[in-house]
């Protein structure tokens, strides 16, 4: 083991959580791994219906799913804030009372959220598209729909608030927006080899989703005053095309900010420096631009839209690859090769999180080509792939820093040497499903399947139970870790 | 092939190379080098990476988008039969239930109350096309069948309790059986 190996590099004294710091990151941290759960039980609760292994009244499955769906994209919108948080908090001064802040109006929302769905039988889906929230046929009130639009409010100006004091602080730190994401050295000059990525992907996230979020905030607005005042009627498509830029925004956000993981704990792990370069600048600000108007690959079907805008979503959709793929996996690649890597919980799960985000991607931007998208456009090649990105790599993202914090950094336990290799199989066996599925037409969202279907939902059945006992195994150890460490993140000796 | 199993073909390659390069890394993650050595051939690589990325991207944009996959809304049809496609909670009405193979069809696909999936499913029960159905717009969709048998309609936007619910039918006659 060389020096930079050693626990005082693993875990800086700058990164050292504070007591208020340490209540605030618990409080993320164990309300999003019981979240997680919780949702994933759910999950599971649909594959069993859909398997005709569980006795489920369709009224009460799409309940289930839009509860799953909210509950999965705000939590890991949550707990990939804590991530950012986490770390960017060492370049710059952020505000701990907003971040309280937005927990706390997350729960609130995350509330009004579970009341709405299960006490007032909301059931029009995460993406709450108009008009279905105020068109129930009899099976929800307007009040119902209402107090889900309230929830999500709620949940949006949290993370606004978030992004508003992040913003704040970056440029009190590095006088604007621009600086920090390195413009001035995109096309010449010496790049600072100090800058810190986590700077630069913070900024773009900041930026990125305060715009997603406003729009999502303008189609809540006009949703709520339509529930109220149904003469006030809405055009779908535009509305359609602003809950798309919203929820494609907000979900991508998570990958953005749960990478920032990867960025700060590979190079401590292998061992190896992993600075910041001119391509790295490059990938960010074009993801910027392009996160911003690829949402339309979601609307390929709606014919009537103008067309270059779908053009426009395949060729960004194909663009929006190229970071990905050349930069921060080649560059995570290049980081642990012959580098001499230690392997541990965090360590693996990191190049797990790149494994599933590279991975995950091939289906997806095949997806985003017009004519495969004819074919597979909400069928179970969606969920499919965001799964799988989701899952097998956001989701480790996240794992990986509360490893870290609880100083798991010793060769693994026992118990994590069967943990995180059934988390693997359960997930690819979850995800694998859905894409076999999707490609015999397998429609998603459907409470009843046909029989032909059947075989593969009794497959994903099985690997959501193998993930779901992996992934209490890691909650338990998380969570025990997090309440016994004494907060400082310097804890490897007394736990490893 | 039908394109359904060149899709599935195609990514289970892209997920399998993906996994090997993966495994290769790892592999190989234990055995220390040279840092800055290591870091020089990366640069090289990424640039042909890069370079060779791009140019898959720009071959297959083309080739995909070249006849453009979405008939042209606003054209008048040169189609030989128009089906009227309504779609309301819960149920489908098409104005006519045989369509004749081998002769292009234009369905115009509008709904009277929230947003519906329009998706064509084949004889083997595989999709064939789809479109959107969606209030105050009305998606025209080019097709022509070349397989005579039973077609099924299923909504593929969820649309409340129903939604799985939202099925019809239709045949296509003529043609070669
Ligand atoms: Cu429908």
């Amino acid at each position: 083991m060389n020096a930079s190996q050693s626990a005082g590099a693993l875990h800086p004294a700058n990164e050292a959580l504070t007591r208020n710091e340490r209540i605030v990151f618990n409080l993320y941290t164990i309300s999003a791994l019981l979240v997680f759960v919780l949702m994933m039980l759910l999950g599971l609760t649909m594959r069993m219906a859909q398997s005709n292994w569980a006795g489920v009244l369709p009224n009460v499955f799409y309940q289930i799913m839009t509860a799953h769906g909210a509950g999965m994209v705000g939590t890991i919108g949550l707990a990939t804030s804590a991530v950012m948080w986490f770390f960017l908090r060492k370049y710059v001064k952020l505000s701990l009372s907003i971040f309280l802040a937005n927990y706390v109006l997350f729960m609130l929302g995350a509330v009004a959220l579970l009341a709405a769905v299960f006490i007032g039988g909301y059931a029009g889906a995460w993406t709450f598209l108009y008009p279905l929230p105020q068109h129930p046929m009899g099976l929800w009130s307007g009040n119902a729909a209402a107090l889900f639009m309230l929830g999500y409010l709620l949940i949006g100006v949290g993370f606004l608030l978030f992004y508003l004091d992040v913003m704040r602080a970056i440029i009190r730190m590095y006088s604007n927006l621009g600086r920090a994401l390195g413009l001035q050295w995109l096309f010449s000059g010496d790049i600072d080899k100090s800058h810190p990525k986590t700077v630069v992907a913070s900024t773009m996230v900041a930026i990125t989703n305060s715009i997603g979020i406003l729009a999502g905030a303008i189609v809540l607005v006009m949703c709520l005053i339509n529930i109220y005042f149904p003469s006030v009627a809405l055009n779908a498509l535009l509305v359609k095309n602003l809950t798309y830029l919203f929820g494609h925004m907000f979900i991508n956000a998570s990958i953005y900010m749960g990478v920032i993981a990867v960025y700060e704990l590979l190079p401590r792990y292998s061992g190896r420096p992993y600075p910041i370069s001119r391509p790295f600048l490059w990938s960010w600000a074009a993801s910027l631009v392009m996160v911003l108007i690829v949402y339309p690959h979601h609307l390929m079907m709606d014919y009537v839209m103008p067309h270059w805008m779908l053009v426009m979503g395949q060729i960004i959709s194909y663009c929006a690859g190229l970071p990905v793929f050349t930069v921060t996996v080649f560059g995570a690649l290049a980081n642990i090769y012959r580098s001499g890597m230690r392997w541990n919980m965090p360590s693996r799960l990191l190049v797990l999180s790149m494994f599933g985000w590279a991975a995950g991607i091939v289906p997806a931007i095949i997806d985003g080509t017009i004519s495969v998208n004819k074919l597979m456009h909400n069928t179970q090649w969606v969920p499919g792939h965001f799964h799988f990105y989701l899952l097998l790599g956001v989701l480790p993202m996240v794992l990986a820093l509360m490893f870290h914090v609880i100083g798991q950094n010793a060769p693994s336990r026992s118990s994590d040497k069967l943990s995180f290799p059934l988390y693997i199989l359960g997930g690819l066996i979850f995800v694998f499903s859905f894409l076999a599925a999707g490609h015999i037409s397998t429609p998603r969202r459907y409470a009843v399947h046909l029989p032909q279907w059947l075989l593969y939902d009794q497959f994903g059945s099985i690997g959501a139970i193998l993930l779901i006992v992996a992934m209490l195994v890691f909650a338990l150890h998380i969570v025990v870790g997090l309440l016994r460490s004494p907060g400082n993140g310097d804890s490897a000796h007394a736990t490893g | 092939m039908i394109l359904q199993n060149q899709i599935w073909l195609l990514t289970l390659t892209g997920i399998g190379l993906v996994s090997l390069v993966f495994i290769w890394i790892i592999v190989q993650a234990g055995k220390p080098a040279d840092s800055a050595q290591v870091q020089k051939t990366a640069h090289t690589i990424r640039r042909w990476w890069f370079l060779a990325l791009v140019l898959l991207g720009v071959g297959v944009a083309y080739a995909t988008l070249k006849p453009f996959p979405i008939a042209d809304q606003n054209a008048s049809s040169p189609a030989g039969q128009i089906v009227d496609v309504v779609g309301r909670q819960w149920s489908w009405t098409l104005s006519q239930n045989q369509i004749k193979a081998g002769v292009p069809v234009q369905f115009n696909v509008t709904s009277l109350d929230v947003n519906h999936g329009f998706a064509i499913y084949g004889p083997n029960d595989l999709i064939v096309t789809q479109t959107q159905a969606m209030p105050g717009f009305t998606n025209r969709l080019h097709y022509t069948f070349t397989q005579p048998g039973k077609y099924r309609v299923m909504c593929l936007e969820y649309c409340g309790v129903a939604h799985h619910g939202m099925v019809t039918e239709f045949e296509v006659v003529g043609g070669q059986p």
